[in-house]
């Protein structure tokens, strides 16, 4: 079954308050080496026939990703 | 003619009814809409209430935004029907891309619920007209993805073109930009409020009975239109 995956992450410049409060948690966890932590979203994607990866951009534009606040990529699964 | 003004219920709204008792305290008619009307049964205007419509999957409002009666909104939007959304219809409205920015996660993590005060700065919308600029009204908050987002670009036109409805002036809550509690479209008639004017209309019950004033702007922007 053909399958893409998404990923969609926050903008870069875009504050990340759940990730510094992961990357806070792993200090504590004694991971001292942790600089910093950003979350996202990875979806996985099954198609019942063969898509481009272009027409998924087009999915994750209109739906799985908010372009104001966020960036996503499409990867073949 | 008694206005009639629609208060749309997602599955997961929470606030359609407090919404509704609104629209009528201020002397219109209230309209149940449900999330899978194919019509907006000839309403002056539409509120979009609070709550997690579709349980906030994905994104907050992102599920919502797709609703059937979301497509009647949109287009009678760009006719110019007056359109409130407030905290989770703020939200829709901007996936809906009827209004400029984003919501994004509290900046300290936390739910916030508390009152606060905000500053309202557009004062000739069709939601804000029988306040006056600058003038400070006491409402509730309560949201947990509150924090305004926009690139540099669309916050300058904004402020520019007076699209920042209200700010908050009790100190910023959830980490927004600039301070932004509420922005509007380019053309005044779609708004959308993070914090509750519609839990603030009784002082039995709210903070204030500053609240109320949306209500009875968009009375008089409906008698005019």
């Amino acid at each position: 079954m053909p399958r893409f995956v998404v990923d969609v992450m926050l903008k870069p410049e875009i504050h990340d308050p759940q990730g510094e409060a992961i990357a806070g948690a792993c200090r504590r966890l004694g991971f001292g080496q942790v600089a910093g932590v950003r979350q996202g979203k990875r979806f996985e994607i099954e198609l019942t026939e063969p898509a481009s990866a272009e027409r998924i951009g087009e999915l994750a534009a209109e739906l799985l990703a908010n372009p104001v606040i966020e960036e996503f990529t499409v990867h073949p699964g | 003619m008694t206005a009639r003004i629609g208060v749309v219920t997602f599955p997961g709204s929470l606030d359609d009814r407090d919404a509704r008792r609104a629209v009528r305290r201020a002397g219109a008619e209230p309209v149940e809409l449900w999330h899978d009307d194919a019509s907006l049964h000839g309403v002056d205007g539409v509120v979009l209430p609070g709550g997690f419509s579709y349980g906030d999957y994905l994104r907050c409002g992102a599920i919502a935004r797709f609703a059937p009666v979301m497509r009647q909104i949109i287009e009678a939007a760009g006719r110019g029907l007056p359109v409130l959304g407030i905290c989770n219809g703020f939200q829709i409205l901007c996936e809906a891309h009827l209004l400029p920015g984003a919501l994004a996660r509290n900046a300290g993590l936390h739910f916030v619920t508390r009152d606060v005060t905000i500053r309202i700065e557009n004062d000739t919308s069709a939601w804000t007209r029988q306040y006056r600029a600058g003038q400070h009204i006491r409402v509730v908050l309560k949201s947990g993805e509150g924090a305004y987002m926009a690139d540099p670009q669309t916050l300058a036109s904004i402020e520019a073109n007076g699209q920042v409805l209200a700010r908050y002036a009790s100190g910023n809550p959830n980490g927004s930009q600039r301070d932004i509690a509420g922005v509007i479209s380019e053309a005044g008639n779609v708004a959308g409020l993070m914090p509750h004017p519609e839990h603030a209309i009784d002082e039995l019950t709210g903070p204030s009975a500053d609240g109320i004033g949306f209500f009875a702007s968009v009375l008089q922007a409906v008698a005019i239109r």
